[in-house]
């Protein structure tokens, strides 16, 4: 991989001369909760000042980029007798600047899932190779748990990925893209200072890291504790709402729905993002629900997150952001739930 | 008695005989597009259970479409919905489709409304397969319960196309009562033509009927299984996988000779929505069809 630097004035310049042409979005401030902290969100950035480099963390994830709320998967003509399907992929080329590696890793899971598995997701793989990604490191917050996941390093999945180091940005490159970017507005080549600055303000970012979840056994504690009492603890608190998955960077489960419009000529196939928790998640037709229960729908989120992407792909689906545990009224969060899980000292 | 490890010989895979093509591993495709197919006949089998001839109308697509026995298609009334539904007909019927569909949902209740002329759309074949190739030289045990015997109807039509790769071949079938029997007009055809033995039993039996009563493994009494040399297929409710799948383990048929069909409600078919997770996988890519061995290991799944 390639490394360059830029200096601070410059990447205001890149961004703003990739504002005048394309859409990008950036972590923006769009409210204060009740202690008055800041709210974040990426949206669409009007100038350069609305960008918030030193973001903590956004409510939603980045994912909605690539996987919207709702798609529109096929139309349909539909005529007396007959119909004709059209399908049409819409595409909005974007810049995403200020990622931050966790929700990059995040995208590289569900490449995985869309991109590299068995019946490749063409509405997903478009979004994403129409989008630029300008990744940015910060210093972790008290319950970022990344690090515990091996998330917290961005080695590939985006195509630029920028390091404080005070007057400029360390930038590793990662596609042709965005090192033509980069030249374009003054990337510089890393000096020696340069480097180890890069190794200084890594450390440091290592050494902030307070939250730890101990997810070595979680795979094989997903079998062995599946009948644990843990889960109805935390699992009867579950409101089933699926605030959890929708702000989650790597969920991706949705459901399928057709409608047809009031004057009976035109109808959609749409998908909208779901939940493993919401109570129909796994109902048949008939009504016969394979998971009744909110401890059990909790559970099989875990599963799926622990063991069974792991046995897929190698990997854990969590990234460890913890948006869930912000986004949970009932406060549940998942180092608990984990916490809980390895602890050999039950309840 | 010693363990012989069983040994599996590549050389009689399919993709044995026919010529690679480096370009399909994993290509791109509009996954979301319908075949448009024509309902052809709209056959009513019993209150709930239609049987559908259903032909994809472009010639190209109807040719390039193959399935294996136990794949499932998704059936789309577009505007509609879209349900998974089991292929019922023979694999090497290359003219239509035969779908065996129990009105319950919404999907199904407007299809049990259309006649035939109807355009519906399919997209598939998905999921895997009964491992057809494998059972030769062995005999085949086929059970049944209830609209089970939907997805069992392929492998069926697979035997006796392929009849003498095969020694016995036995059906279990199990139904609650006799009025919900599917299939009872190909009963004469599959003994004698086939060759095949099929026993029936009914829980609840009215005044007419004159056949073993009870449950489905009560049938085992008068079947007897070499466990050697057997290779099972189970399909039916789930409380009946658990009931025949430990039976025919207790006999000592090895847990990855016998195979079961499981049913979830699919979105997608390609391993993206996650609503058919079963366990650690889903039953769309890993299924429908899993030797029992697999569905021991995925939680919760029968």
């Amino acid at each position: 991989m390639l490394y360059k630097t830029i200096s601070k004035d410059n990447f205001r310049k890149m961004i703003e001369g990739l504002m005048e042409s394309n859409e990008v979005m950036g972590p923006r401030w769009r409210d204060r909760d009740a202690e008055g902290n800041k709210i974040y969100r990426f949206l669409k950035l009007n100038n350069f000042d609305e960008l918030e480099s030193d973001y903590t963390r956004t409510y939603n994830s980045p994912k909605n980029f690539f996987l919207p709320f709702k798609e529109n998967l096929a139309t349909y003509k539909l005529g007396d007798s007959d119909w004709e399907q059209d399908i049409h992929y819409t595409i909005h080329p974007r810049v995403i600047v200020g990622m931050r590696a966790c929700d990059i890793n995040a995208l590289r899971k569900l490449d995985e899932v869309m991109i590299k598995s068995t019946f490749p997701n063409p509405y997903y793989a478009a979004r994403r190779e129409n989008t630029i990604i300008i990744g940015l490191d910060h210093e972790p917050l008290e319950d970022c748990f990344c690090r515990s996941m091996g998330a917290d390093v961005a080695l590939r999945g985006f195509d630029l990925f920028l390091t404080d180091l005070g007057d400029k940005y360390f930038v590793a490159i990662d596609s042709d893209t965005g090192y033509m970017i980069l030249n374009q507005y003054g990337g510089q080549e890393v000096t020696e200072e340069d480097q180890n600055k890069f190794k200084c303000v890594k450390k440091e970012i290592k050494s902030k890291f307070t939250t730890q979840v101990d997810v070595t056994i979680v795979p094989e504690l997903m079998d062995l504790e599946f009948e644990s009492e843990v889960w109805e603890k935390w699992g009867d608190k579950c409101l089933s709402c699926g605030s959890c998955a929708m702000v989650c960077p790597t969920c991706y489960c949705y459901g399928t729905e057709e409608e047809v419009d009031l004057t009976f000529t035109h109808a959609t196939k749409s998908r909208c993002l779901y939940s493993c928790n919401l109570l129909d998640f796994a109902m048949v037709a008939g009504g016969h629900n394979f998971r009744p229960d909110s401890h059990v729908r909790l559970k099989y989120r875990y599963y799926h997150q622990f063991r069974g992407f792991v046995e897929a792909f190698n990997q854990s689906l969590c990234v460890g952001c913890n948006r869930c545990g912000v986004a949970c009224l009932a406060g549940i969060n998942p180092k608990d739930v984990i916490d809980d899980l390895i602890a050999t000292e039950k309840l | 008695m010693s363990l012989k490890i069983p040994f599996h010989d590549i050389n009689h895979e399919p993709y044995m005989s026919t010529h690679p093509d480096y370009n399909r591993k994993s290509a791109r495709m509009q996954t979301e597009r319908s075949f448009k197919a024509q309902i052809i006949a709209a056959i009513t089998l019993t209150e709930q259970e239609k049987l559908f001839h259903i032909r994809i109308c472009d010639p190209s697509e109807r040719e390039n479409f193959s399935f294996l026995p136990g794949q499932f298609v998704m059936l789309e009334l577009p505007g509609c919905g879209e349900v998974a539904i089991s292929i019922s007909g023979s694999s090497s019927n290359k003219e239509f489709l035969e779908l065996c569909v129990r009105r319950v949902g919404l999907v199904t209740g407007i299809l049990h409304r259309l006649e035939a002329g109807a355009f519906v759309g399919i997209r598939g074949p998905f999921g895997t397969h009964f491992p057809m190739q494998k059972m030769k030289g062995h005999n085949i045990l086929l059970i049944a319960g209830g609209l089970g015997i939907a997805p069992l109807r392929s492998p069926i039509y697979w035997a006796n196309e392929h009849r003498s790769d095969f020694e016995d071949i036995t059906i279990l079938y199990g139904a609650r009562d006799p009025g919900q029997i599917l299939f009872d007009y190909q009963f004469d055809e599959w003994r004698k033509i086939y060759d095949l033995e099929l026993l029936t039993i009914v829980e609840h039996p009215d005044d007419d009927w004159d056949g073993h009563v009870g449950m489905i493994t009560d049938l085992f009494d008068d079947v007897p299984v070499d466990p050697q040399n057997t290779y099972a297929i189970v399909c039916g409710p789930p409380v009946m996988f658990k009931f025949v799948c430990s039976y025919l383990s207790a006999l000592g048929l090895p847990r990855q000779r016998m195979f079961v069909s499981l049913e979830r409600r699919m979105h997608c078919g390609m391993g993206k929505c996650c609503r058919c997770n079963v366990g650690s996988t889903f039953t769309c890519l890993d299924g429908p069809v899993f030797d029992y061995w697999t569905v021991m290991n995925l939680q919760e799944a029968i």
